[in-house]
């Protein structure tokens, strides 16, 4: 049987008194594009800092594609590839060129470089825009440019933090269309997001997390079914007694 | 280390130096300004003017026998271009025309000069046989460049008179009351600050890093960087190498300006070379000032007031600031590593001691012992508390 990419197990983190994840397990397969839904505070981000190495649990164990992120987080960071919620770069560079840094990080050979740049910039709409600088540059186009910015090394395993927030709606598809090729090139991805209908169209399976608990977890039609509602939004308010947006 | 992560580091820190307009300032357009007013203030534009000062001399030493030592060395104090000298009568009006400003120093010959000169003149080599005397000098303490000129222009005096030679290479039967180890002569207000102007630009850098990293911080940048691959290793490397690079820039520009403005230090090349290895160590110091500021600061605004703390006394006690320190804050710069900076241009650029000189070699020591030091304690300090 093959080993899931991604594994917690009874992860519990706590900051100065708050639980921000309480007593947490999940596995998400290799290949699987998995969607964490939940409201603000709920504790998705802190699963991905954790899942990355930037956080260290209270207790629990973090596996990505086998490896101990407490005690390898290294070689988890060759492998991973992380979009954070706020767009992320350095207004002084253009677009181009933040691209261009992360991609020298992550050791993309130079070779292939240029290529792989130019073919993001092309896919994201940016090539015209791409030598601007960032700071002159839209919230939706800096958006694109964080997507970019996490994808650029090719990684196995790709964790996206509410990639689309704040985008328009056209942007929001291209992402989304984005999205979908990595899945289908084989990547592992984790999304988090607000927006149901994005989790319900793009996800194979989704998680809904509330309090740092996970309150539910299978497939959208799976969770639909079970509680007999008409979308993921229903199913959220039918688990928790509120929408979603309202914690937004 | 991976030089593909550090290069690119690199270029991205010496890219936000070319296009953000503050650190573009502190970095390069700072040093310029500062290199020019202090020219154009003293000394170092407008004819290349000379200080002058005037020096009051009491001649306590009996006429007749042996009279010929003392009219020897107040030839040789008239002959020194920047002494202009003004002979009393009694040490209490020299004491008063002192007080009021109206000469910059006093020299008082005393009764056995003369003595003193023959006999070491007859045993020069046997200490034991020679009649110990001590010139007296007051120097006016209101004037910096008075403190730090006057003496080693009497000592030069002295030397010349009881060996023959322009630097006293050996002891002699007599001293002078303050000496300085200043072999300085005809020197500008200008030159004796430019060797604290090298260091006083390079010190800056506390408040760039600090500003930057804060920045980062506060954007998620370093967050973001720290997800990929990069070790702190690579990261501490890049910050090194940029900074570096920045205080090369920094001081040669400054020295350019200096050189247009009719700065000629003493020495080499070699020289030269040293002064910016000095600059190039002491850059790394200001660094680990700047991380222990980022890890003490909430902000970038912050970090520019907590910066304060280490550029201050950095900068009051250990470059031109500082030339005219009270004998209490001179043994306090002794803990700023500034002082050492400059103190070893200074024996560079102005004393023309050579680069094997043991003093220089001490400063450069302790520049360098106290640049790692200090980088080491920024950079556990940022690791453990400051990344968050």
């Amino acid at each position: 049987m093959e080993m899931p990419e991604i594994v917690v197990e009874n992860l519990t983190k706590r900051f100065e008194g708050v639980t921000a994840l309480d007593s947490l397990s999940l596995e998400i397969k290799k290949g699987e594009l998995f969607g964490l839904l939940g409201p603000n505070g709920a504790g998705k981000t802190t699963l991905i800092n954790l899942l990355c190495g930037l956080v260290e649990p209270t207790s629990g164990s973090v596996y990505v594609a086998g490896h101990d992120v407490r005690r390898e987080a290294a070689k988890v960071k060759e492998l991973i590839g992380v979009c954070p919620q706020d767009a992320t770069a350095y207004s002084f560079l253009s677009g181009r060129e933040n691209v261009e840094l992360f991609a020298n990080l992550e050791s993309v050979p130079k070779a292939k470089l240029k290529e792989s740049i130019d073919e993001l910039l092309e896919r994201m709409s940016l090539t015209e825009d791409a030598d601007r600088r960032l700071g002159r540059y839209s919230g939706g186009m800096k958006r694109r440019i964080n997507l970019i910015i996490a994808l650029v090394h090719d990684p196995e395993i790709a964790f996206l933090d509410e990639p689309t927030v704040a985008m328009d709606p056209q942007s929001r598809r291209a992402v989304w269309g984005f999205i979908k090729d990595l899945e289908r090139n084989g990547k592992t991805i984790m999304l988090t997001t607000h927006y149901m209908e994005e989790a319900q169209e793009l996800c194979d399976r989704v998680g809904i997390i509330d309090h740092g608990k996970l309150i539910a977890l299978g497939t959208p039609a799976q969770l639909i079914d079970k509680f007999q509602a008409k979308n993921l939004e229903d199913v959220f308010i039918e688990l928790t007694g509120r929408k979603i947006r309202e914690e937004i | 280390m991976n030089f593909q992560r550090v290069s690119a580091l690199v270029k991205k820190d010496l890219k936000r130096l070319v296009r953000e307009p503050s650190a573009l300032f502190m970095i390069i357009l700072f040093p310029i300004m500062l290199t020019l007013v202090f020219g154009l203030a003293f000394g170092g534009i407008g004819g290349n003017q000379t200080v002058t000062y005037q020096v009051g001399l009491v001649n306590n030493s009996p006429l007749g026998q042996s009279s010929n030592w003392t009219q020897r060395f107040i030839g040789n104090l008239a002959s020194v271009e920047i002494l202009k000298i003004q002979p009393y009568s009694d040490n209490a009006t020299a004491q008063d025309d002192l007080i009021q400003g109206k000469i910059s120093a006093v020299i008082i010959i005393p009764q056995d000069f003369s003595r003193s000169c023959d006999s070491f003149e007859s045993a020069p080599t046997d200490p034991n046989l020679w009649t110990n005397t001590t010139l007296q000098v007051y120097v006016d303490s209101g004037s910096m460049f008075a403190t730090q000129a006057i003496t080693p222009l009497i000592q030069q005096a002295l030397a010349t008179t009881i060996t023959g030679q322009q630097v006293k290479s050996t002891s002699t039967s007599i001293q002078i009351s303050s000496p300085s180890l200043v072999q300085a002569s005809n020197t500008t207000a200008f030159e004796f600050m430019m060797p604290g102007i090298f260091a006083f630009a390079s010190i800056f850098l506390t408040m760039i890093v600090a500003q930057s990293f804060t920045l980062d911080r506060d954007c998620g940048l370093l967050k973001r960087i720290n997800i990929t691959p990069t070790t702190a290793t690579e990261f501490m490397s890049s910050q090194a190498i940029s900074n570096m690079i920045e205080a090369l820039i920094q001081a040669s520009v400054v020295f350019a300006m200096a050189f247009a403005i009719g700065y000629r230090p003493k020495g080499d090349i070699s020289t030269l070379a040293l002064a910016f290895v000095l600059v190039l160590v002491f850059s790394l110091c200001n660094v680990g000032f700047g991380l222990i500021t980022a890890t003490l600061a909430k902000s970038p605004g912050a970090a520019t007031g907590i910066a304060f703390l280490f550029i201050m006394p950095q900068m009051f006690l250990g470059t031109f600031v500082g030339a005219s320190l009270s004998q209490s804050a001179q043994s306090i710069s002794r803990f700023v590593p500034s002082y050492y900076v400059t103190d070893a241009l200074t024996s560079l650029f102005l004393r023309g001691a050579p680069i094997t000189s043991p003093s220089v070699l001490v400063d450069l020591a302790v520049t360098v012992v106290c640049s790692a030091a200090v980088l080491m304690i920024g950079v556990v300090l940022f690791k453990k508390y400051g990344k968050a």
